[in-house]
């Protein structure tokens, strides 16, 4: 087989995060990347082509109402109701990260 | 331990190119007694409840099977994420489109290099063409297109215009990784491994490349573990977060570990549950105990874990050693003669032995620039 796919150290791409997303921003899962649960760990799971995310609680949250529909201020709002506290730029941070990783896309308002 | 999150299925390592650095296994004849679909099927549902959420289905050329949209529909029904390493020979538009509609995730295509000529030589077969068009066809069909080209002596040098190949493919991933040394790249070191000078320029290269591309493309570069001070993670540590089930079941931590003498374990004989448990194959070098020094007490021993079993063993003749790429390692003389003679001018034209498309088979002449090479029947 192409040994590119052996395990090695990788260097990979880092966006240094830019502007961030906004609040009116719309964030979706990119199309390579899937968020499933995983029954061995019982957690929310994170799923690219080379790389395995084990989710927190609050992770998982955001991550699954990144449909392209809600607003960032809406996931903000809707995260609201499910626990005390919930600082807008932590939301936004992680959403930014995530971003300049390429697993999540934004569209505008 | 932990579960393992990536199961590797070598489905075959039966393939219609002959690229001199395949990390196959050099007695390819004892891989060939092939696991039957229903087998595969009980290897998935296997590797599901152990906890894996990835497969790679890789090679030889998994497109050789003819049940792979069975397997791959299979895998999607459990959940994984489904990942093709291919050459892209046999990639046709409808065997992609069965495969799109049995949920395959993502499409890795191998290219040699970025232009017909020497990308097909180093093949060994005329196929630039078609995995250009197969990486249309990815494209079209809504894929994302990771473009994986392996770097050696005979092909570094154009890394500037493999990235433009990438950009103007529109691949969403390019993987540049420098070979490492097993299987059949292992028996062709000497003449694959680059000099220092090569390699330097290639990465100003990919630095630039990856400043310019940062909104387009990711660029993964493997740096080539024989010029780094420090050995790498290899797997991430043996048997602890991936696991690779060969062509006729054999049950291996890394896809290069083949040759190490250590006893079978197979999907035939025993629950996948119970080998990554239990065999000695995946408890040899589990954890930290099985370190020699100066890995035992050094400070790096959780951070590279000792660097490669394989590595050591095929240096060395022991794979309990230190990873001689290791610049504290006893054996690190072994990486840096080999070293030295890329750099000396005694090292240009060495041959290379193509790896034979199958066990038993010798691989089709070698074309050589302006002669036309013999065709392979196309998957």
């Amino acid at each position: 087989m192409d040994p590119t796919h052996t395990a090695a150290t990788r260097t990979a791409t880092r966006t240094p995060p830019g502007a961030g997303v906004s609040g009116s921003d719309r964030p979706r899962l990119a199309r390579h990347v899937r968020l499933t649960f995983c029954r061995t760990r019982q957690r929310k799971i994170l799923l690219h082509p080379e790389t395995v995310v084990v989710l927190n609680a609050s992770g998982a949250d955001i991550l699954e109402l990144c449909d392209g529909r809600h607003t960032v201020t809406e996931i903000v709002t809707e995260l609201g109701a499910r626990y005390q506290n919930v600082p807008e730029d932590e939301v936004r941070q992680f959403l930014t990260r995530l971003v300049a990783r390429r697993w999540v896309e934004v569209t505008d308002g | 331990m932990d579960s393992p999150f990536g199961l590797l299925a070598e489905l075959t390592y039966r393939c219609p190119l002959a690229c001199p650095y395949c990390s196959n296994p050099l007695n390819m004849a004892g891989y060939q007694d092939e696991l039957a679909t229903d087998e595969w099927r009980r290897v998935l549902v296997e590797a599901s409840d152990l906890g894996v959420l990835q497969c790679h289905l890789s090679g030889g050329e998994p497109l050789l099977r003819r049940d792979l949209v069975e397997i791959v529909a299979d895998a999607h029904d459990l959940g994984l994420y489904t990942n093709l390493i291919t050459s892209a020979l046999g990639l046709s538009r409808p065997r992609a489109e069965q495969l799109r509609a049995a949920g395959l995730d993502h499409v890795q295509i191998s290219i040699q290099a970025d232009e017909p000529t020497v990308s097909d030589r180093i093949a060994g077969i005329p196929s630039f063409q078609r995995k250009i068009e197969a990486m249309g066809v990815v494209k079209e069909l809504g894929w994302p297109l990771t473009m994986n080209v392996v770097l050696h002596r005979h092909n570094i040098d154009r890394v500037a215009d493999v990235l433009a190949l990438a950009e103007e493919v529109g691949a969403d991933r390019v993987e540049l990784a420098n070979t490492q040394y097993y299987g059949w790249a292992w028996r062709n070191r000497d003449a694959l491994l680059p000099s220092r000078a090569q390699l330097e320029a290639a990465e100003v290269v990919v630095r630039a490349a990856r400043e310019r591309l940062r909104e387009r493309m990711d660029v993964i570069y493997v740096i080539p573990d024989y010029y780094s001070r420090y050995p790498k993670p290899c797997m991430g540590g043996w048997a602890s977060r991936q696991l690779t089930v060969t062509p006729n079941g054999d049950v291996l931590p890394c896809p290069a570990a083949q040759p190490l003498p250590l006893p079978r374990a197979s999907v035939r004989e025993d629950p996948l549950e119970r080998i990554w448990a239990e065999a000695p194959v995946m408890t040899a070098f589990r954890g930290t105990d099985w370190m020699p020094e100066p890995c035992r007490s050094c400070y790096r021993r959780e951070l590279d874990f000792g660097g490669c079993r394989c590595q050591a063993f095929l240096l060395t003749g022991d794979a309990a050693r230190t990873d001689p790429v290791c610049c504290l390692s006893p054996d690190h003389d072994l990486v840096a003669r080999a070293v030295e003679a890329a750099n000396s001018d005694s090292s240009e034209d060495l041959p290379l032995v193509p790896r034979p498309h199958r066990a038993g088979l010798p691989p089709v002449t070698r074309p050589r620039p302006g002669r036309p090479g013999r065709r392979s029947s196309p998957c």
